[in-house]
């Protein structure tokens, strides 16, 4: 499967950019997802996907975010907003919930980030300003514990450089960690030796590599959208 | 015999009353390392904390999660000024201003973990293990000054036991021996930091006679448990634990 450009529409907007990575989720997974945008992939998972949600504060099968009455303090996701619980749920302490992440049971996780670079290092803690308050949460752990690590991000900054970049300028997260990048005008593979692109969304890939300081490759079979595995 | 103390906020006695006496034997004293269990406010033993507060102990290392929220519990603890150090994995918060503030003006020595090697560190230290490599963190700001090593192609990093002289839990209920259940994700990181202080306080929302806790679903034994402050009143108004 080749390089796919939608050059006929925009790029995409968050909710599209959510439901991409859900659709490369392979059913059955097991999956956690970040704090931030990566939430919002859980409102697209298919229904009898099977996809079983992690929480890190020790949850298998959180189901989605509730308000009002039905919110329990005791039952929270990792961004301490009140969850539910669904049918086969299980619970367990911090120590067996990063155990889990850790020695490489999770399938797949997605998180935000500063940056990710072509090798596939992760950005996303810590700005290192002078004046910033580190904060890494399990962001490191997560990084280096899933199988697949997907992150979800905007292609460009503020200032419009990019932040898919040759190698990071901010602190890492993890080292050569990330295996695909979904941006609003592109998704890209960082687990090989080069950067693939594997899907554009309203511009070509000649359109990208212009706008990119990056040497990039299109797809060639065996890689290609779609599922992960 | 259980050797669990209870203190039980029963017969005139308050909630906070039955809190002070718990720490007051705990022996919680100044320049101790103190582990403060719950993620956000699930499962922070907000009642010991604030009785941690009237204690008075200062020049503490507080180990937690997170370094407070809002104005009460931890952050109430901060802003009384008895914290020297916070080591935890996720200080920066939308409503963590006490923490921000004294950080800032150098009041706070921080020590960031990420969050499941922290959890790690106090297994560790609780089940008698002297240290261990993990891939957590390798090549990054966090494993600076760390040995390191290749273990099946990979880089890990050393990491050492945390231990703490007192530990302030939550949990749903105890039995009178003193084993403890927890309720839903404000388990977190209770069970562990009761094996890793050398004494463990929990705040439960009711106590059951033995043999009213299934032994199956136990989650943490009475062995790790020395003091239980029951926060359910004598008119059986049940208090978050």
């Amino acid at each position: 499967m080749s390089t796919v450009e939608h050059t006929d529409r925009g790029p995409l907007s968050r909710e599209e950019m959510a439901a991409v990575v859900a659709r490369d989720i392979p059913d059955g997974s097991y999956v956690n997802l970040g704090i931030g945008q990566p939430t919002t992939v859980a409102a697209h998972l298919r229904p009898g996907s099977g996809v079983v949600l992690h929480t890190e504060n020790g949850m298998l099968g959180m189901g989605p975010v509730v308000t009002g009455d039905d919110a329990d303090p005791d039952l929270t996701n990792a961004g301490k907003q009140p969850v539910s619980e669904l049918p086969g749920a299980s619970y367990f302490h911090h120590a067996d919930s990063f155990a889990m992440m850790r020695g490489g049971h999770l399938d797949v996780c997605v998180l935000g980030a500063y940056q990710v670079s072509a090798s596939g290092d992760l950005a996303n803690w810590h700005t290192g300003a002078p004046d910033a308050i580190p904060a890494v949460g399990g962001a490191m752990d997560l990084a280096t514990g899933a199988k697949d690590v997907l992150v979800m991000m905007t292609l460009f900054a503020k200032d419009g450089s990019p932040k898919l970049v040759p190698a990071c300028t901010y602190p890492l997260t993890g080292v050569g960690c990330v295996s695909r990048v979904y941006t609003e005008v592109a998704l890209f593979d960082v687990s090989g030796d080069d950067v693939v692109v594997l899907e554009t969304w309203g511009e070509s890939v000649a359109e990208l590599v212009d706008r990119l300081q990056l040497r990039i490759a299109r797809a060639t079979r065996p890689r290609g959208p779609g599922r992960l595995r | 015999m259980s050797r669990t103390q209870f203190h039980t906020a029963a017969g005139g006695t308050t909630a906070a009353e039955a809190a002070d006496a718990a720490l007051s034997a705990s022996g919680v004293a100044s320049g101790m390392t103190v582990l403060v269990g719950g993620f956000g406010m699930a499962g922070m033993p907000v009642a010991l904390v604030d009785a941690l507060i009237r204690h008075g102990a200062d020049e503490l290392t507080v180990v937690s999660n997170n370094a407070g929220n809002g104005d009460t519990g931890l952050a109430a603890l901060l802003a009384a000024g008895r914290v020297r150090k916070v080591i935890c994995s996720f200080p920066r918060q939308s409503d963590s201003w006490v923490f921000d503030g004294l950080y800032r003006a150098g009041r706070l020595e921080l020590e960031v973990v990420p969050q499941g090697t922290l959890a790690e560190r106090m297994r560790a230290a609780g089940a008698g293990i002297g240290g261990f490599f993990c891939p957590t963190g390798a090549g990054t700001l966090l494993a600076e000054g760390k040995e390191t090593r290749v273990i099946d192609g990979r880089e890990h990093v050393l990491e050492m036991p945390l231990r703490g002289d007192v530990a302030l839990i939550g949990a749903h209920r105890a039995d009178r021996a003193g084993n403890l259940v927890y309720r839903k994700t404000a388990r977190n990181f209770g069970p562990v930091m009761a094996t890793a202080a050398a004494t463990t306080v929990v705040q439960v929302g009711g106590v059951v006679e033995v043999g009213a806790l299934d032994p199956e679903a136990v989650v943490t034994p009475a062995i790790y448990v020395d003091h239980v402050v029951d926060l359910r009143s004598t008119s059986g108004e049940e208090h978050a634990a």
